[in-house]
């Protein structure tokens, strides 16, 4: 056995393996083709779709698909500080803080039409995205509260200001165990020191 | 795999016990409170019932403020399946319903009902089971529930919910273990009523049928174990059995493990190994419920810790304030650094935030300790990673991972690390060294989590809505779409239909049906140009390259075609004046007889009818100068008579178009008759006269059908002036311009009525076709008589001749444009409104033109073409000055006539052509008018008419200096 048998056999070996390895390949790229884009999807499940569009995009989806294409990811007032953090684990990018030229963290709120003051124009019901005023022309509209996702958009189209953005109540439900409102450490028989 | 149920009875009979992990041995300091009675407190001075006192949802508050309520009746009715009612616990006055500070650790306010008490505590009436076995199990539950009874434990669980399993239960636990220190609340109950917790539990395994039943009490309650021993002893299946004492073994997952060695798996319930757990609150309630039939109202509450000087339980009515319940056990606040109330246990139990908070159905205990008994607040240390927390665990968690994450608000991680498997017990932060109150971080961390599903969960619904509310809008866009797509799809085919109709009508060239916009003007066009044709054949041996020029404008669009026609009108106009007077005529009845939509057969046969009177009547015409006096008389009578009736608007445009018509007719005559003009007028005049007054007796009252009736009576005198000249020269160029007059008249007559488009244009059609006729027997007529005729004619009245081409172009044009408001009037289509006004515009131009410049036709034919060639609304407000002057010119001329009668035939022809002409525009802009909502604009009007005062009277002055 000659170095260039070996030389061939070596050769022939890898390039059968090459051969091998690379129909596998290919046909694992076509048997498991990923259908569509899945970061848009798990963007769009990070953002809080209220459909506000303080990011500039029209609606949630478009913002996400924004990200995916390498938008910052710093534009979403209304999801806060929570949902950059969140995106910038998605992304792999670093977190920053919420750019203040698209609005700032508020409470949350949901829209409330001073019912006596409604002319009934429907032009509320036009803005909201998510159909969460009820109402008909000429009668009174009033706010799904629960379907509300306060996005501030049907506060400027209405002709006669009748609706307030109201800040959503407490309940004990939503309450947030807070340690400045609610002392810890209230546990009297404990005397370890 | 989990302990077989024999097994566990084995090791039960055995005496032994399984165990779980973790678990820490506090000091219980139970005998602060154990020792003494419960105690029954004063009557507080206002309950305060909170509606929801359970986990699940409000119930619906039934009572208003100002009722009276006894004790026991229902305050709430449940609103859903895991509601509970609450219940007066006492009688008295409904004082408030508002929220109000609840127990929860958030101090938040929830829905309560205020009760006043009356002292007199008077029940409502009662309805006690006493033989509860015999009755169906559904009312059993349905009882329970009715009763308010909630799990009494600690988590308020809906006691109907539970007893209602379908699952198959093996063992039925009644859990006294009562683990977290300084609570003694079943330790008493046990105690002093182990009786009617047997009855309970009797109640409780006849619901639910149980293999076994097993009392557990832990072993540092040896008088309640007694109790339920003695209670029990004449059932063998009771098993009363001491657990050993250990923290949380009273935690229900726990207490199953203690006593099965089976696991609760998480999320599941007892049920899912086959165990079901109450407690002996819940079971003493029960019995209360069946056998007393009274309500949840109260509950044993123990009232202990080192600054009340007499702890103690206390057999509390729920709505109670905690405050009331601390003054009745000396609660001394000197013994506290700030007044502090622990509510529940001192390992789970939570800081009041009021002290009006009231007792609910899960308060077992209100701890109240002095300051030595606390740890300082800010104790808290690093976590050391000693892991004690781990081993003391009684779930088997993490809790220092848990706290790390919980801390650093990854709470993803921390749920990774099984947070929501956390019993929240308070064992890891007993033992914890750095004094770190881990259970507060865990129950922090588990509510911003519950709270980020919650988001999430909404998030997902707005999106949802979002995307469904984007759907609609697409598919409602696409349906608007569809529907103008299938109204245009309509329009376009009944338009198609119309054209089709009409092309096959015009039997002469169908060249633009292929138009699809604007179908209506081009059809105008074609009308038009058709009539030029119609022109154009008849001159055709004299004038061969204009009628060229017609043929390729009428293939062009409706704007071109309409400058085209314009032009061609003038060239046709040119081509006339050259050519002799009759040719004239007779081509523009073909104009006309083409252009005009005639309606009805009757019209059709009374046209015909017409025409062989009018022929007559030419006939004896052309013998007589009288005759031609006659004549005009006759044809003018339709007019007046229809112009007479004014309510209705078609009935006026028709009248236009008769008279018009008329005059033509009698110019025709006159031109005939060349030279002696003025008896001829005047008797002219006499004759019109006359027959206004009869046509006006007769037509004025009615509209159509006299208009109609008069077209008979002009027909009839038609024929009487025929008789009366019954000498026979016939010129047959003033017969065919008799006849189609006359033929031309009542169709217009008739079409005054509401047009059947159909008819219409086949009766325009059938004119058609007799133009052509006449036409034909015209040139036949010229060609031997012609150059003579011609000559003298255009010796004598080069004016009327030109006169006499414009009114007739003018007059066909006018029918086109007054028919077409006519058909169009019912459709109310602004285009053909548009393309009259500019018709009338046209018209109008040039009927000043010929009055100023009669020679130069072509200059005004090219100007009125340009003028076409304007845009809409000039062309508007263009009509209504044209209006105004014709209407301006047509006094003017009338005044003429007033004053000088005797003025030359000439004059008076003109005057009448120009009257006619400025009553045919201005008939046709009022019939516009209301078809053309925006020509409404009356400043312009009022320019306009300015405007054309003025060149009216510049054309009286020339006028004038004419005649």
């Amino acid at each position: 056995m000659t170095i260039s048998t070996a030389i061939i056999f070596a050769v022939v070996a890898i390039g059968v393996l090459a051969l091998i390895f690379g129909l596998v390949l290919g046909y694992a790229s076509i048997r498991f083709k990923v259908e569509g884009d899945p970061l848009v999807e798990q963007i769009d499940a990070v953002l809080p779709q209220t459909q506000c569009g303080q990011c500039g995009y029209p609606g949630c989806k478009p913002y996400a698909e924004a990200i995916a294409e390498g938008d910052d990811i710093n534009k979403c007032p209304p999801g806060g500080e929570a949902t950059i953090k969140k995106l910038a684990d998605l992304m792999g990018v670093e977190p920053k803080p919420l750019d203040a030229a698209h609005g700032e963290e508020d409470v949350k709120k949901v829209a409330f039409i001073r019912e006596d003051e409604c002319i009934g124009c429907t032009k509320c019901i036009q803005a909201c995205p998510v159909d969460a005023i009820l109402g008909a022309a000429k009668h009174m509209h009033t706010v799904i509260t629960d379907e509300c996702t306060g996005c501030d958009l049907c506060v400027d189209p209405c002709p006669v200001d009748c609706i307030d953005m109201v800040p959503i109540a407490q309940t004990t439900s939503t309450w947030k165990w807070d340690f400045e409102s609610s002392p810890k450490g209230d546990i009297p028989i404990k005397m370890v020191s | 795999m989990y302990p077989s149920f024999d097994s566990i009875i084995e090791t039960l009979e055995a005496g032994k016990m399984y165990s779980f992990p973790g678990g820490v041995h506090p000091d219980d300091k139970k005998s602060l409170s154990n020792t003494s009675v419960i105690k029954k407190p004063s009557l507080p001075e206002l309950l305060i019932v909170p509606l929801r006192q359970h986990i699940g949802s409000d119930g619906i508050c039934c009572v208003e403020v100002g009722d009276t309520v006894l004790k026991g009746q229902i305050l709430s009715q449940s609103s859903s399946p895991f509601s509970v009612p609450v219940h007066a616990p006492t009688s008295g006055e409904v004082v408030a319903i508002a929220p109000h500070v609840v127990a929860h650790p958030s101090g938040l306010t929830e829905m309560c009902i205020s009760i006043r008490p009356d002292g007199k505590d008077t029940w409502c009436d009662l309805s006690p089971i006493a033989n509860y076995s015999d009755i169906d199990k559904n009312k059993l539950i349905e009882a329970i529930c009715q009763a308010g009874i909630s799990g009494m434990g600690g988590a308020g669980f809906p006691t109907h919910i539970k007893t209602s399993t379908s699952k198959p239960v093996e063992f039925l636990i009644l859990n006294g273990i009562e683990c977290e220190p300084y609570i003694t609340s079943d330790d008493r109950l046990m105690r002093e009523h182990a009786w009617q917790i047997r009855q309970g539990l009797d109640i409780l395994t006849h619901l639910i049928g149980p293999k076994a039943i097993v009392v557990a009490v832990e072993d540092n309650k040896p008088e309640a174990f007694e109790a339920l021993n003695i209670a029990c002893q004449d059932k063998k299946d009771y098993r009363v059995v001491s657990v050993e004492t250990k923290y949380p073994a009273g935690g229900e997952k726990q207490l199953i493990q203690v006593l099965t060695g089976r696991e609760v798996p998480r999320n599941g319930l007892p049920a899912d190994v086959g165990v079901m757990m109450f407690n002996v609150g819940t079971c003493y309630a029960i019995a209360d419920a069946i056998l007393h039939g009274k309500p949840l109202i109260e509950r044993v509450v123990t009232v202990t810790g080192e600054a009340v000087e007499s702890p103690s339980n206390f057999r509390a009515l729920l709505g109670t304030p905690v405050s009331h319940l601390l003054d009745e056990a000396n609660y001394n606040p000197k013994k506290q650094k700030a007044p502090k109330v622990i509510m529940g246990g001192p390992m789970m139990g939570f800081t009041l935030s009021d002290a009006t908070i009231p007792v609910v159905k899960t308060t077992n205990c209100l701890l109240v300790p002095a300051k030595k008994e606390l740890v300082d607040d800010n104790a808290e240390r690093p976590c050391i990673r000693c892991s004690a927390c781990a081993d003391a665990c009684p779930a088997s968690l993490l809790p220092q991972q848990m706290f790390w994450h919980a801390k650093a608000k990854e709470y993803d991680k921390a749920e990774e690390y099984d947070l929501f498997d956390c019993i929240e017990c308070g064992a890891c932060a007993y033992v914890c060294p750095s004094e770190i109150p881990l259970v507060h971080y865990y129950r922090q961390a588990k509510s911003e989590i519950r709270i980020q599903r919650d988001e999430k969960n909404k998030a997902e619904k707005a999106k949802q809505r979002f995307e469904a509310r984007k759907e609609r809008l697409e598919r409602e866009k696409l349906e608007r779409e569809e529907k103008h797509r299938k109204a245009k799809e309509a329009r376009l085919a009944a338009n198609k239909a119309k054209e089709e109709n009409a092309v096959a009508d015009n039997a002469n060239s169908a060249v633009d049906a292929g138009a699809t916009e604007a179908k209506d003007k081009v059809a105008a066009a074609l009308a038009r140009a058709k009539a030029k044709k119609a022109a154009m054949q008849a001159n055709a041996k004299d004038e061969s390259n204009t009628t060229n020029t017609n043929e390729p404008s009428t293939a062009a669009d409706d704007k071109k075609a309409q400058v085209a026609a314009a032009i061609a009108r003038a060239k046709a106009k040119k081509a006339a004046q050259a050519q002799n007077e009759a040719q004239l005529e007779s081509a523009d009845k073909q104009v006309e007889q083409a252009s005009s939509p005639e309606d009805d057969k009757k019209a059709k046969v009374a046209a015909a009818i017409a025409r062989a009177k009018a022929k007559k009547a030419a006939q004896a015409q052309n013998e007589t100068r009288d005759e031609s006096a006659v004549e005009p008389s006759t044809t003018e009578q339709p007019s007046n008579q229809s112009s007479s009736p004014e309510d209705e608007k078609k009935a006026k445009v028709a009248a236009a178009i008769a008279r018009a018509k008329a005059k033509k007719a009698a110019q025709a005559s006159q031109s005939e008759a060349s030279s002696a003009e003025k008896p001829a007028g005047s008797q002219g005049e006499k004759h019109t006269e006359l027959s206004d007054t009869e046509a006006n007796s007769e037509l004025n009252a009615e509209a159509q059908k006299k208009a109609r009736i008069a077209a008979a009576i002009a027909k009839a005198k038609a024929q009487k002036a025929a008789k009366n000249s019954e000498d026979g020269q016939p010129d047959k160029s003033v017969s065919e311009q008799g006849a189609p007059t006359q033929l031309d008249e009542q169709p217009d007559s008739h079409s005054k009525e509401p047009l059947d488009e159909k008819q219409a244009r086949i009766a325009a059609a059938v004119a058609k076709a007799k133009a052509k006729k006449a036409a034909s027997q015209k040139t036949q007529a010229s060609s031997p008589d012609g150059e003579a005729g011609i000559e003298n004619q255009d010796v004598n009245s080069p004016e009327e001749a030109s006169f006499q081409s414009v009114s007739d172009q003018n007059s066909s044009a006018q029918s086109d444009s007054a028919s077409d408001p006519a058909n169009n009037l019912s459709e109310a289509d602004e285009k053909k409104a548009r393309i009259a006004a500019a018709v009338a515009k046209a018209k109008a131009k040039k009927a000043a033109k010929q009055e100023e410049h009669q020679g130069s036709e072509q200059t005004d034919a090219n100007h009125a073409a340009s003028t076409n060639e304007a845009d809409e609304k000039k062309a508007r407000i263009a009509a209504a000055v044209a209006k105004a002057k014709a209407k301006k010119l047509a006094q003017d001329s009338n005044g003429n006539l007033a004053t000088s009668s005797n003025t030359a035939e000439q004059e008076s022809s003109k005057a009448h052509e120009q009257s006619e002409s400025s009553s045919r525009v201005g008939q046709a802009t009022s019939t516009q008018a209301p078809s053309q909502p925006t020509a409404q604009d009356e400043k312009k009007a009022r320019i306009a008419a300015a405007v054309a005062k003025a060149k009216a009277k510049k054309a009286a002055a020339e006028q004038e200096k004419e005649s």
